[in-house]
């Protein structure tokens, strides 16, 4: 196991510690740094390292917290929303299956507005059943009333998850973040990453202070029964609570960034200046084609999507305005509509603009199959061939023939 | 076992007063009565039918754990009559969150009271339907139970999916008629036997497990406040009529409830950590066909379908109580 501690550095001050872990492990740190109080988690693969690390974290007494170990995921969230609602800074993790046993609960946790942060390795949905790495299981959440943040790398997993709590706890936001990893790719690889210092976190995000909470000295109803009457007015407070996400994401990240050196964005713009060719991704590929962007001498850029809900078009048009050509990759798929369900977003969201660069939708790494460098290359070639002529809006990558 | 077809019409107390117990007179009974909380934690003004029985499990309930108790509750008739937006009949903490979750519910509430050092006197009560007990929260029941949560679990058992439009359950009686197990030329009813749900707690391990009756309501609240003092998982099965469910008029739910206690149909005993005792033993074993009659879901039953459950319930009621002398 990793060492944890905390050393001086020099004159004694207060040191983050260097460490390389894998992405499940870095998820848990996050959730020891935040001092979570209830976790009640299922374990499922590739999440699985996430609970087994909390519950050895909380053997070794560094971290004190509740930990209900529960017999579904349903009962996951369940618990979490009794939790939450209670008053507690709770955490959960799952995965694709996971998650979609999930579905009911997670309307309710968000329509309850209780700040619940979740980490989903990302992974396919079956049938055919398959353990790997997509994003289908969390995009087809999106519905669900959650912000949903997309790392790339460890680290950002690491400071993403630190981040989500106090995005989730602004008393002008309360709603649930989930946080989504690639599975294995993130969750299983081994990177160098920084461990913040707590006591530096402690300062970034002070302990949970609920607004409303199940207490038998000043008893509340939670979960009331709305009619057609009253329902509606639930609804539109979650999307303008949606709306002033945006505004708490990015200050909460630039605050991060003081404390940390890092941070992140609402999207990440990467050598987009001047790029006629603009790839548009969500998670850990967006490191492959970073490094194909590197490797070539042409004008292609990356916009990389961190946050998915609420979308972000505001971000996107201005990244996308002078792309002659935008290649959407994604590890999704809209059955019946034939494209990714970034690709339709991003589609939509040129629509009130004048910007009409040519829009083609990759769908790629469908239950884990690599996206190589090679396939980041084709893709750019496609998006090129693309400006002189006509051709095909979507296009599946890595298929066999 | 010979039944006795006249029924007398009060039952004498079997404590030393022999009073005549219905009539509140009895000694024991009226010092236990002015022990109740007048506390009404479950207020008036929910929108339940008249004479609903789910009601008086939950009132009853709440006036035996007491104003610091922290309640979840599955979806249901109790979650709707008692939440509509923005009022509410709960006087207590109380949570709903959806219909096969509420244990699990419960548990991260327990689990939040204890991480926030706040447990310490605090209940902590899970109610639930049938339906949301014996079938679709059967798993986080179990789970919650397993896990052995400081908390109870009182399901109010009125017998079909009543919120719908009165549905068979898992907890449905034998021959009862529900808009899904109907009565035809070639059907008499619900063709399974109730699901037996307190044995399953029992067989959990759960450190206390009783059967209660909205009819019996010092023995029913006796059993609620011993099973939030437990430190521990505690689980209620309370019979509870349906009024529109049973097809019975309003002001007969309790006798109904008292009738199948009385009849056999519905015992009531508890099982304190393995140990079963019987907490009530009618004086006077009524016929079934009494309680059956009674009620719109059996009346179609034929004297072989009665003669049939009237075994099984001989049956149980020998291995219960043994042959008993009436008097």
């Amino acid at each position: 196991m990793p060492y944890r501690g905390y050393k001086n550095g020099i004159g004694g001050e207060v040191m983050p510690v260097r460490d390389v872990l894998h992405g499940s492990r870095c998820v848990a740190e996050a959730a020891r740094l935040c001092d979570v109080q209830v976790i009640a988690a299922y374990p499922i693969t590739p999440q699985t390292h996430i609970v087994e690390d909390l519950a050895e974290l909380i053997a070794n007494g560094e971290l004190n917290a509740e930990y209900i170990m529960v017999e579904s995921e349903h009962s996951a969230m369940s618990a979490c929303i009794g939790a939450s609602a209670t008053g507690a800074r709770v955490f959960t993790a799952t995965s694709s299956q996971g998650l979609a046993l999930m579905h009911e609960v997670l309307f309710i946790a968000s329509g309850m507005r209780l700040p619940i942060v979740m980490a989903n390795a990302n992974r396919a949905l079956s049938a055919p059943i398959n353990i790997w790495n997509d994003q289908q299981d969390s995009i087809s959440e999106r519905d669900t009333g959650w912000i949903q943040l997309y790392v790339e790398t460890n680290q950002e997993a690491l400071d993403t998850t630190v981040q989500a709590y106090k995005i989730a706890e602004d008393k002008n936001i309360l709603l649930p973040v989930m946080v989504n990893l690639d599975g294995f790719v993130l969750t299983h690889t081994i990177e160098p990453v920084e461990i913040p210092d707590k006591e530096e976190v402690e300062k970034f995000l002070p302990p949970y202070e609920p607004q409303v909470y199940l207490d038998p000295s000043d008893p509340m109803t939670q979960g009331a029964f709305a009619d057609p009457e009253t329902y509606m007015e639930f609804r539109i407070e979650q999307e303008k609570a949606m709306k002033r996400a945006f505004e708490v994401i990015r200050r909460v990240d630039e605050e991060f960034g003081e404390l940390t050196g890092r941070s992140y964005g609402i999207v990440e713009e990467y050598n987009t200046d001047d790029a006629e060719v603009l790839l548009v991704t969500m998670g850990s590929v967006a490191g492959t084609i970073k490094e194909v962007i590197d490797s070539l001498d042409e004008k292609v850029g990356l916009l990389k999507i961190r946050v998915f809900r609420p979308f972000p078009k505001e971000e996107v048009l201005k990244a996308l305005k002078d792309a002659k050509v935008v290649g959407v990759l994604e590890k999704d798929i809209v059955i019946g509509l034939g494209e990714g369900a970034l690709f339709s977003e991003i589609k939509a969201s040129l629509y009130p603009s004048s910007y009409r660069p040519k829009l083609l939708g990759f769908v790629g790494g469908l239950g884990g199959r690599d996206i190589s460098m090679d396939n980041v290359r084709e893709i750019i070639s496609i998006c090129k061939k693309a400006i002189k002529e006509d051709i095909d809006e979507v296009h599946w990558i890595g298929l066999k023939e | 076992m010979k039944i006795v077809e006249d029924i007398p019409a009060y039952v004498k107390c079997r404590h030393v007063c022999r009073a005549n117990l219905y009539s509140n007179r009895c000694w024991k009974f009226s010092q236990n009565i002015k022990e109740v909380s007048e506390e009404e934690l479950f207020s008036y003004g929910h929108r339940a039918c008249a004479g609903c029985g789910g009601t008086i499990a939950l009132r009853l309930a709440l006036k035996a754990s007491g104003a610091n108790t922290v309640a979840s509750q599955c979806t249901g008739c109790m979650e709707v009559v008692s939440s509509p937006y923005p009022q509410t009949a709960w006087k207590i903490p109380w949570i709903h969150v959806a219909f096969e979750n509420s244990a699990a519910v419960a548990s991260g509430i327990e689990a939040a009271l204890k991480a926030l050092g706040k447990k310490e006197g605090v209940n902590v009560i899970a109610f639930g339907g049938d339906g949301g007990t014996v079938d679709i929260g059967f798993q986080a029941l179990s789970g919650a139970m397993e896990r052995g949560h400081n908390m109870t679990y009182i399901c109010y058992d009125n017998e079909a999916y009543m919120n719908t439009g009165i549905q068979r359950s898992g907890s449905t009686p034998f021959g009862a008629v529900t808009t899904t197990s109907p009565a035809g030329k070639v059907s008499f009813g619900n063709k399974r036997p109730k699901k037996d749900m307190p044995s399953i707690m029992v067989a959990h391990g759960v450190d206390y497990v009783a059967t209660a009756s909205v009819a019996f309501p010092l023995d029913y609240m006796e059993k609620v406040k011993k099973a939030v003092a437990i430190d521990g998982p505690a689980y209620i099965h309370v019979l509870a009529p349906c009024t529109p469910g049973w097809g019975i008029p309003s002001e007969k739910s309790i006798e109904v409830a008292r009738l199948a206690v009385d009849c056999g149909m519905w015992l009531l005993y508890e099982v304190e950590k393995g140990e079963m005792r019987v907490t009530y033993t009618p004086t006077v074993k009524k016929p079934v066909r009494d309680y059956l009659k009674m009620q719109k879901r059996f009346r179609h039953l034929s004297d072989e379908l009665i003669n049939k459950i009237q075994a099984e319930v001989d049956e149980r009621w020998e291995k219960t109580f043994g042959i008993r002398k009436i008097f």
